[in-house]
């Protein structure tokens, strides 16, 4: 449904003054408060209807949450505060995470980028979320407050169902890590929308491969998925054939027939299932090939 | 209804504004302030018509909550004409003839204003990618582009 007016359905902003009055104020008042960072996805849910919350608890400014640094060691370290376009002009993160740069600046325009968040993309779980998958093949492990304390959870086990996580009544994520890149890597993230900039994706394949000798192949890759399941995925087949045959444009396309059959799409306003199968195929290949001609030169 | 007060400085002047909480920077410029330069299009952060400068920077107003701007420096249209006397870009964008309706030039002069703040020189393509979270209804986008082009140029 269509809501023409401007206005929010009534609701309380909430400040509180730590992450732990946080945490205790949403476990209180469960399924009726929301932590809100940049609140892009929350404001259309509200606006629409499918979301009904009582209380919006603003975290940005709280311990850590605006935290944006990189250690050669730790790897990057991003807070749940920190916005899209924070993260894409950070030298640091343009220089080591190059991808994430080019996955977070297709995310919708330059000002809605000034207040979307990557933790917020991933909190809300959709499958379409654009700085999801290349978060996770780069093994994003998110950082977790709750009122029992602390805990940590790779990404890739953080998904349950479109707009469904592991968190709990209470629980907080409060930044993401991602650990130091992989010697000589090369990622990309293609996006398929219905136009060239700023929609949600029809289909959306990130990749990154680098040398490796654990790998017969001598290249091992990392391939997610997005708006192609449930959750964000990534394409394990089409990963362990890359790791395993000598890496020719053949390889590359059994791997992409591979990551099309891996995908369960359903069929909605911006593309039908079987198209988003193809396009997965094509798109996988179209990034395979570019990682590669980048690795192996 | 829960209310903030709210202590924030909008186009150079400094205002105290009691919002409801749930009340967006949009409806507060244009219901408080009587700023109905900044326009409601989308609600949905999609069309760009309520873009205002939020400490320096553009965001779609109607993604804003009011509560959240105690301390805010916010600049919308109307603040980009100083003493009367048009900005450039203003000026340029009549020159072109970038105006047909005229719904969505506030926000397109806001984001170009800040395109132009971070890069004095954008190519053609730095300035669609700019202004895609502005829609023109009119779809006159050519004109649009040429007169942020040679705003830059001057």
């Amino acid at each position: 449904m269509i809501n023409p007016h401007p206005g929010l359905p009534e609701l309380e902003y909430v400040k509180p003054a730590s992450l732990s009055e946080a945490c205790a104020f949403l476990a209180e008042h469960d399924g009726k408060a929301k932590p809100f960072a940049g609140g892009t996805d929350s404001f259309v849910r509200l606006r629409d209807g499918v979301l009904k919350l009582d209380y919006l608890v603003d975290i940005k400014g709280l311990e850590g949450t605006k935290e944006l640094s990189f250690d050669s060691k730790k790897g990057l370290t991003i807070g749940a505060a920190v916005t899209m376009n924070q993260v894409a002009k950070h030298p640091d993160v343009i220089q080591h995470y190059p991808n994430l740069v080019q996955a977070a600046n297709t995310v919708a325009s330059y000002q809605l980028r000034n207040r979307a968040t990557i933790i917020g993309n991933i909190c809300n779980a959709s499958p379409a979320g654009d700085t999801i998958g290349t978060c996770m093949i780069l093994d994003g492990v998110l950082n977790i407050k709750g009122t029992e304390g602390e805990r940590t959870i790779p990404l890739n086990a953080f998904f349950l169902a479109p707009g469904r996580t592991v968190l709990k009544a209470g629980e907080v994520v409060t930044s993401i890590t991602l650990p130091p890149p992989p010697a000589g890597m090369v990622g990309v993230y293609k996006k398929l929308g219905r136009n060239q900039m700023s929609d949600l994706s029809i289909v959306g394949v990130a990749v990154l491969g680098y040398p490796s000798a654990k790998s017969p192949s001598g290249y091992a890759f990392r391939i997610a998925l997005a708006s192609v399941a449930p959750v964000p995925m990534e394409a394990l087949k089409a990963e362990a054939i890359l790791s395993e045959k000598k890496i020719t444009a053949e390889t590359i396309a059994d791997a992409a027939v591979a990551a099309m059959d891996a995908v369960t799409p359903i069929d909605d306003v911006r593309g039908s299932a079987r198209y988003r199968k193809l396009m997965v195929r094509n798109l996988t290949r179209e990034a395979l090939t570019e990682v590669w001609a980048k690795l192996s030169n | 209804m829960t209310y903030s007060r709210i202590t924030l400085t909008v186009n150079d002047l400094v205002e105290t504004v009691d919002v409801p909480q749930h009340m967006t920077l949009l409806q507060m410029l244009r219901e408080k302030l009587s700023l109905t330069g900044t326009k409601n299009g989308c609600s949905a952060g999609e069309c760009g018509a309520c873009t205002v400068l939020m400490n320096d920077e553009p965001v779609n107003s109607c993604m804003v909550l009011a509560a959240e701007c105690d301390g805010a420096t916010i600049v919308t249209v109307e603040g980009l004409a100083k003493l009367g006397k048009l900005s450039k870009l203003q000026e340029t964008i009549i020159k072109t003839g970038g105006v047909q309706c005229g719904f969505c030039t506030p926000g397109m002069l806001i984001s170009a204003t800040a395109l132009l703040k971070r890069n004095a020189n954008p190519t053609e393509t730095e300035i669609r990618e700019a202004l895609v979270g502005n829609l023109c209804r009119c779809t006159g986008y050519y004109r649009i582009v040429e007169a942020v082009k040679e705003s830059a140029a001057h």
